[in-house]
């Protein structure tokens, strides 16, 4: 009996050379998926990383709608901070949550009352609109507190955030890029 | 930076409404020779080639017996690369309601008044500046109850 090695062709009829084949073609196989898990597992762990680093449950978002133009378009990104001791200041771009609503808005602080224990509430508005965000709150709400903050604007790339909008509005988009990526993973050989 | 205080109505909802008229004078210097005064030390750069625009506004800060620290934009403006730096803006009108939350600014004799800008860059860091030079703006120690605003 002889084992047949990886790469090996020996010479001894077809069936071996098949066998062989099939053989080499699974190891790799598994090779690419456990190349292709790694990669997803260390973005995962950047990405966790970078929640930790920033104190943001979301530390890049992408702008949605256009209140706060002309400095920031739909499909720009931004990149937030969240420390809990860096005080809310008028002027600065936040990002928030209003209670109940799953999006979360930019805009900027244009009124901070804060009391000497270090309790905060503030009014937003973006640069784009009219009037101030009151509108936005959920019923009843006319401030916003440090709870609601996801994180304020440190550092913003133009553009790079189209990206997420499209594969948002077309999904089918979407499925065509992962599968381009799975087949382009799975079938890349290392040379 | 120049301003004049007129006066404050009463409140609504009970909370202290004031009112304030100013005068602006900022020279906000730009590289207009690009290369030129890229290398005068003297000369401070803020439209360098990665800025986009500022976004100024003009914030009243202040505290009152409810809340240690209170500011306020009463006034904002965006000013694009390639517009004028010099500002020179004269008996301004608030943009915004000034209220305050509850009644702190009647007798109030310490508001002030500073002109602070946002740094919108075509890519990077969002600075927020602070310019130099502020006032202080007192607030009288009745109420106003016709308005000439």
């Amino acid at each position: 009996l002889c084992w047949p090695r990886s790469g090996g062709i020996r010479g001894g009829g077809a069936m071996d050379l098949f066998g062989d084949l099939r053989r080499m073609n699974k190891r790799q196989l598994y090779y690419q998926v456990l190349n292709f898990a790694m990669i997803v597992s260390s973005a995962l762990m950047i990405w966790k990383g970078l929640i930790v680093v920033t104190g943001s449950e979301s530390p890049i978002v992408v702008v949605l709608s256009g209140s706060m133009e002309p400095a920031f378009h739909r499909g720009d990104l931004l990149f937030l901070t969240n420390f809990y001791d860096d005080p809310i200041r008028a002027g600065e771009i936040v990002v928030f949550k209003v209670e109940g609503r799953d999006i979360p808005i930019v805009h900027r602080v244009i009124k901070v009352h804060e009391k000497g224990n270090g309790n905060v509430k503030f009014l937003t508005k973006g640069d784009n609109n009219e009037v101030d965000d009151r509108g936005l709150y959920k019923e009843g709400q006319n401030w916003l507190e440090k709870k609601d903050v996801v994180g304020r604007a440190r550092g913003f790339l133009p553009y790079v955030g189209m990206v997420t909008i499209i594969m948002n509005d077309y999904p089918k988009f979407k499925y065509a890029l992962l599968a381009v990526m799975g087949a382009y993973v799975l079938l890349k050989r290392e040379s | 930076l120049r301003k004049n205080v007129e006066d404050f109505t009463g409140p609504r909802e009970r909370s202290d409404l004031g009112f304030v008229t100013f005068d602006i004078t900022a020279d906000i210097l730009n590289g207009k020779n690009g290369l030129q005064t890229f290398w005068n030390k003297n000369a401070l750069i803020i439209f360098d080639w990665n800025v986009k625009q500022l976004f100024l506004y003009l914030s009243a800060e202040y505290s009152t017996k409810n809340n240690a620290l209170n500011q306020v934009v009463l006034w904002d403006k965006i000013m694009l690369r390639g517009d004028n730096p010099r500002l020179s803006l004269k008996d301004m009108k608030s943009k915004y309601f000034f209220f305050d939350d509850g009644n702190g600014l009647k007798g109030n004799r310490n508001i002030t008044l500073t002109l602070s800008w946002n740094v919108v860059p075509n890519a990077g860091i969002l600075p927020l500046v602070t310019g130099s030079g502020h006032v202080s703006v007192p607030f009288p120690d009745t109420y106003e109850t016709t308005k000439s605003y």
